[in-house]
């Protein structure tokens, strides 16, 4: 499926993406107000990786409802990626997402880069489970939390969710990085701190999702730095259960959904694998 | 690797009322149509279409609008932005007889254009819609290149007085012409489309951007068309069926702003 912040802004954008083959679509992460974000430079590619500080920029959760309303027929789900500063706000945001329709619920609480919001609220476990708790007696539609790298108790955190009732952990949103320019000898990000995705990051979500596949039962979404059908193998054996994509698009373009899908397939068929639930959680041994 | 390389302005030319052209030291490979995001350290990165094109040397042309063209405005040779690109697509010529219309800046980022389609002995008329006369630019050098160039103005201050799509109308009536290449306000341009009928049609679309490599979604028009990598020159076609196309953009926050 598209992780949240690539070309998920508005409607005929998802409905590219869905066109493109991903078997489902993760929102931009959407607030309580229009937010303009960062000024740009806001992405940056490096050697391995790309570097963004966009700023959670979204039209705003009443706004969005109108592009919600525009795939509504969609057969494909479409997840509504939040984000708020405490409980009420959450709960709030996700009852809207309910009301247009979405499949599900992400709570971004990993934004790297954002005051008030995503890291800041998701460092604080006591604050996430009562996020999740309330969020989880509001709506009916399942509730996945997405977590950070950038933390030194991502086992403490990912259980605050589960005893919230969450229904799936996605591991990992970016990690955070710097670029500074050498000849200006300053950081290129108007923001300077950015989260970091891609290529370079994939050892780091393995690691992640293989490590909370071990402390939670409830489902893992894998992501960080999927670019191929064997990206998303390595994921699954680490306990995923589904995996998101979103740098990629800029390493092998939009096509890259079913690119990916069909090297999963060719990557079963040569290794005589029918189910992928064979696979998941296959690399804990 | 997509980040910015600083190289120092060569320099800085006042071409009309609040329009200036930079011009700096770059390697790369352009196509007339295609932009670069600049990046002024400190202020903000805005992307740029390429008004000068030459082998070591690449200039753009800006009029003083906004914080960011404010802060290019100041710059004086020497001084150094970063130049990331040349990103999107760029015309495609086809034809003989090729129309050009820009309408205010527009005309900055079709003069390169209409000089490589110089180079190929078309034939070839241009017309630079500005409000008032102060506000022209380019006039001569696109009359170097042999066109025939024709002036509108909004206020009848210097040739045709009322609006460019007007004066193109009446050409498009008398004239064969083979294409047509816009870039200007954008109802300049939805009126033009509308004048062409089956005549080919290219214009260069502006939108709010960020990444300029086609993962944000910022600048996307219609069912997910990415202005930064899938134009900013779009068809006739594809244009004729993009609701967005002389009606809305959105700002930066994605909020769904009239044009």
């Amino acid at each position: 499926m598209l992780a949240s912040g690539i070309m998920d802004e508005d409607a005929g954008s998802m409905q590219r993406i869905i066109d493109c083959g991903a078997g489902a679509i993760v929102t931009k992460s959407i607030g309580m107000q229009p937010r303009d974000g960062y000024a740009n430079p806001t992405v940056l590619e490096l050697e391995y990786g790309l570097l963004n500080a966009m700023g959670l920029p979204n039209p705003g959760i009443e706004q969005y409802g109108q592009e919600m309303k525009k795939l509504r027929s969609s057969t494909t789900p479409i997840i509504g990626s939040i984000f708020g500063a405490n409980e009420k706000e959450f709960t709030l945001l996700a009852e809207k997402m309910e009301h247009y329709g979405a499949s599900a619920v992400e709570l971004n609480v990993s934004c790297p880069h954002a005051k008030h919001y995503g890291l800041e609220v998701g460092c604080d476990t006591t604050l996430l489970q009562k996020i999740v708790s309330s969020v989880k007696d509001h709506v009916q539609i399942p509730v996945w939390v997405k977590i950070s790298p950038n933390v030194t108790n991502i086992v403490e955190i990912v259980k605050a969710a589960e005893q919230g009732n969450a229904d799936a952990i996605v591991a990992i949103n970016t990690v955070k990085g710097l670029k500074i320019d050498l000849e200006t000898r300053r950081p290129i990000l108007a923001n300077k701190i950015g989260g970091y995705s891609g290529i370079a990051i994939k050892p780091i979500g393995i690691r992640c999702v293989y490590d909370i596949a071990t402390q939670v039962q409830i489902p893992i979404i894998g992501v960080g730095g999927i670019t191929t059908g064997e990206d998303a193998i390595e994921y699954f054996l680490a306990g995923a259960s589904a995996v998101q994509i979103g740098s990629a698009v800029y390493y092998r373009g939009l096509d890259v959904f079913t690119l990916i899908c069909k090297e999963i397939e060719q990557w079963m068929s040569t290794h005589h694998i029918k189910k992928i639930t064979e696979l998941i959680g296959a690399g804990h041994q | 690797m997509n980040i910015p390389t600083v190289a120092p302005l060569l320099s800085s030319v006042t071409e009309a009322s609040d329009i200036k052209t930079i011009t700096f030291k770059n390697k790369s490979a352009v196509l007339p149509g295609q932009f670069f995001m600049i990046w002024i350290p400190g202020v903000d990165e805005i992307p740029m279409s390429v008004s000068y094109i030459t082998r070591d040397v690449k200039g753009i042309t800006f009029r003083n609008i906004g914080e960011a063209t404010r802060a290019l405005a100041r710059l004086k040779p020497g001084d150094r932005i970063g130049i990331r690109g040349p990103y999107g697509n760029g015309f495609r010529i086809t034809g003989k007889h090729l129309l050009f219309v820009g309408g205010g800046t527009g005309i900055a980022m079709l003069a390169p254009v209409v000089e490589q389609a110089q180079k190929r002995k078309l034939n070839l008329t241009v017309i630079l819609g500005v409000k008032t006369k102060k506000e022209l630019f380019f006039e001569n050098r696109l009359r170097r290149s042999g066109a025939t160039v024709l002036v509108s103005t909004d206020d009848g201050s210097k040739g045709y007085k009322g609006y460019a799509s007007e004066l193109a109308k009446d050409i498009l009536e008398k004239e064969h012409i083979n294409a047509v290449y816009t870039c200007g306000p954008e109802p300049m341009m939805k009126s033009l489309l509308s004048h062409c009928k089956t005549i080919p049609f290219q214009a260069s679309l502006e939108r709010y951007m960020k990444c300029s490599i086609g993962l944000c979604g910022q600048c996307c028009i219609g069912k997910g068309l990415r202005v930064c990598v899938d134009g900013p020159i779009f068809d006739g076609k594809t244009l004729r069926h993009c609701e967005d196309f002389g009606t809305f953009k959105r700002d930066a926050s994605g909020r769904k702003i009239p044009i």
